[in-house]
């Protein structure tokens, strides 16, 4: 095994830059709704345009919805995807449903694409008995089996090596399938985000990382967080395939991760697309931008909207109309507020979840630990209205 | 005076820190011109500016290996993780170098001019990752110290006790109490002492034993307690590493009972060290097993965060029966 590098040898001392690492962003879709000069239609059929699109409107109502619930407080915490329902849905709808997703926390618009029905979302954010999750995680902390959707894990980062193991199991069962990996671009300075590129090269394995680069991590922004020309470039460094992607053009995030799948899945080549946009919204309902942005610079973003992009492309095919776009707002606003009260009446999870799950069964002295609960909250019941009914019974 | 929060005392204990002494820095992620998440660091940056005060990349491994090399070369490290939930990336550059640096270079170098922040301790509704109190971790490594301040005075005079302690600290700064805790607060440089408890209240039946946010709690209990006529000694424990077993046995001695209370889990939970220490020390003056009123052993959890959490009644509960026993 040789130690030395296949690049040669120099007799002089020659320092490189990276300057040649120049990514360019690519594009296919105007703000108008027009493809740009030589970009081909792209090959997407009318009943999948139009299930990205709902998916992102479905996305934009259910935010709005959500963080006006948060300010008035029937609901703990929120984060919003706003505008960047191009970069997580038009990813995801390049998948085959049955490939993984490992999100970070914003991406809420994979699950919306995918079928997560607004029960399931509500059920998750009030943490009732419905709640996948039993009431455990803060609100948006989504999972689901059937959809093939990790349950997020705030700790950021810790997602990206899990899929480069996730995904080269898939390879060994040789099931075709493949995993996206959601993050922002400040996640990527994470350990486990370089842990988790390098071992994707070596042992060859399926997955796509998809970086939201969103311009900020909370408070901090990208220049703050690498001096590089963003995260594409340090794909390089572990011989991986890249692009970079304009986030809010749907098209283009669609096209590009539709050729990174097929790249992962036909070939085990291992891909790092950095999608460009921008989080319009706050980090989540605890974070105020004001205190580190303008408001002009939110004002430029906002015209960059990637849901209204869509729709102007939408309209210029003719695969939507004023009416549809009103129709499908008013029912999905009336079903967004009609499930919040069923899901917000609904009682929480039983004590028991307490102590399930921590194991595969509750260990003897967790379980001593838990009776001796049950006796203390029947003892007080007054002061526990969300489990006394629960703790009647046993010893 | 002045009547501060324990924000505004740990503001103000970073800027007293800073103005005397120029070596002194604060960083992490967001700590920049936003002054961190929880406002901590606030205005710091605009006083004195971006090299002594300011953002990092989002890397705890990164924030604390610098702050390591920082510590090493003379400068003053007051590194803030975002929340002690996300201190985990940073285990090996703590336990490991940071615990060690002293040991291993037989005190060629070291890096005792570190100071790790981190907002901790659940009531938040923070679920999972907001919540967890993981001192215990830290207290099995010899070389750290750990403080957890119960009150604005507090947080500020052992927060500077923390910046000038020649030995790396980790100071875990309860956020339930950041904004609901308001008390008198000295002007300028005070520092309080590492590695001693203090007694709150002298009593002579019972011993209550906690530090951070659960001293309000016991204060609660012991309300409860007094008015069945049980007389409770209370003390805050205050630095949990190197801890102050002395003036914990000598009350012992006296009320012959002990009840330790902590929100992190009962397995491996700091009030075990406590409860065999004391048990070997005041074997014969004990009256009763010595209690332990703490978290359930399950991770944190969210919807049901009340029900996790050692409360005023259960301590009062155990207060009870370690009287009746």
């Amino acid at each position: 095994m040789s130690t030395t590098t296949k690049s040669g040898v120099s007799h002089t001392p020659k320092f490189t830059d990276g300057a040649e690492f120049r990514i360019p962003t690519f594009k296919m879709l105007k703000q108008d709704g027009k493809l740009y000069k030589g970009v081909k239609e792209p090959d997407l059929d009318r009943e999948k345009a139009l299930r990205i699109y709902r998916a992102m409107i479905t996305t934009r109502v259910l935010d709005e919805r959500m963080l006006a619930a948060q300010r008035q407080g029937r609901l703990s915490f929120y984060m919003q995807c706003t505008g960047e329902e191009a970069a997580v849905i038009g990813s995801t709808a390049a998948l085959d449903d049955a490939d993984m997703i490992m999100a970070q926390y914003r991406e809420q618009g994979a699950l919306a694409y995918r079928g997560f029905t607004i029960d399931e979302f509500m059920n998750q954010l009030f943490g009732n008995e419905l709640d996948y999750g039993k009431g455990r995680q803060m609100p948006i902390h989504y999972g689901s089996s059937k959809l093939n959707y990790m349950t997020i894990s705030s700790p950021l980062a810790t997602q990206i090596p899990q899929a480069t193991g996730y995904a080269y199991g898939q390879k060994l069962a040789g099931d075709g399938h493949c995993t996206i990996v959601y993050f922002g671009e400040g996640a990527a300075s994470e350990g486990d985000f370089h842990a988790a590129l390098n071992m994707a090269t070596v042992h060859r394995v399926p997955v796509i990382f998809l970086c939201r680069n969103n311009g900020y991590a909370i408070s901090t922004p990208a220049t703050e967080q690498f001096a590089a020309d963003g995260v594409a470039p340090r794909a390089y460094g572990y011989k991986m395939d890249v692009i970079r992607v304009d986030g809010n053009d749907i098209l283009a995030v669609h096209e590009a991760t539709r050729a990174a799948r097929r790249m992962a899945v036909e070939e085990n080549r291992p891909v790092l697309i950095e999608a460009m946009s921008y989080r319009l919204a706050a980090h989540s309902s605890s974070d105020d931008p004001s205190g580190y942005r303008s408001k002009d610079e939110e004002a430029v973003w906002r015209e960059k909207d990637p849901i209204l992009r869509m729709r102007h492309w939408l309209e210029h095919r003719q695969w939507w109309s004023e009416d549809e776009e009103k129709h499908l707002q008013e029912t999905l606003r009336r079903e967004v507020l009609e499930t919040m009260k069923r899901a917000e009446k609904r009682p929480p999870p039983p004590l028991e979840s307490l102590v399930t799950d921590v194991y595969d069964t509750v260990p003897p002295a967790l379980q001593a630990q838990f009776e001796k609960l049950k006796v203390h909250i029947r003892k007080y019941p007054e002061a526990y209205p969300k489990s006394a009914s629960h703790a009647k019974g046993g010893s | 005076m002045a009547k501060m929060n324990m924000l505004q005392a740990i503001n103000d204990a970073l800027d007293t820190a800073m103005a005397a002494n120029d070596r002194v820095l604060c960083f992490g992620e967001d700590v920049g011109v936003f002054g961190g998440v929880f406002r901590a660091t606030s205005n710091l940056q605009q006083k004195y500016g971006k090299s002594r005060c300011f953002n990092t990349p989002l890397v705890e491994q990164g924030i604390i290996g610098f702050a390591n090399g920082l510590a090493a070369q003379g400068s003053v490290p007051v590194a803030e993780i975002q929340f002690a939930d996300y201190i985990f990336p940073a285990f090996d550059q703590i336990v490991n170098e940071s615990a060690k640096f002293r040991y291993r270079s037989g005190n060629l170098f070291d890096v005792g001019r570190l100071t790790i922040r981190a907002p901790y301790g659940g009531g938040i509704a923070g679920g999972l990752y907001h919540s967890q109190s993981p001192e215990a971790y830290f207290a099995h490594t010899p070389g750290l110290k750990i403080v957890v301040p119960r009150n604005p005075h507090q947080a500020k005079g052992l927060l500077l006790g923390a910046i000038h302690d020649p030995n790396p600290t980790l100071f875990f700064e309860p956020k339930r109490l950041y904004r609901a805790s308001v008390g008198d607060v000295p002007e300028g440089d005070y520092q309080l002492p590492l590695g001693e408890a203090e007694i709150l209240k002298e009593g002579t039946d019972v011993t209550l034993l906690g530090w951070g946010a659960q001293m309000e709690v016991i204060e609660q209990a012991v309300e409860m307690a007094e008015k069945d006529g049980i007389s409770c000694e209370i003390i805050d424990l205050r630095t949990i590493l190197p801890w102050d077993a002395d003036t914990v046995a000598s009350s012992v001695f006296k009320t012959g009972r002990l009840v330790v209370t902590h929100e992190a889990p009962l397995t491996g939970g700091f009030a075990g060290e406590i409860a065999a220490t004391i048990q070997e020390r005041c074997f014969l003056y004990l009256e009763s097993p010595i209690a332990r009123v703490t978290g359930l052993d399950t991770p944190f959890p969210l919807v049901l965060e009340k029900e996790h959490l050692p409360n005023h009644l259960k301590v009062y509960d155990a207060i009870k029966a370690s009287v009746d026993f």
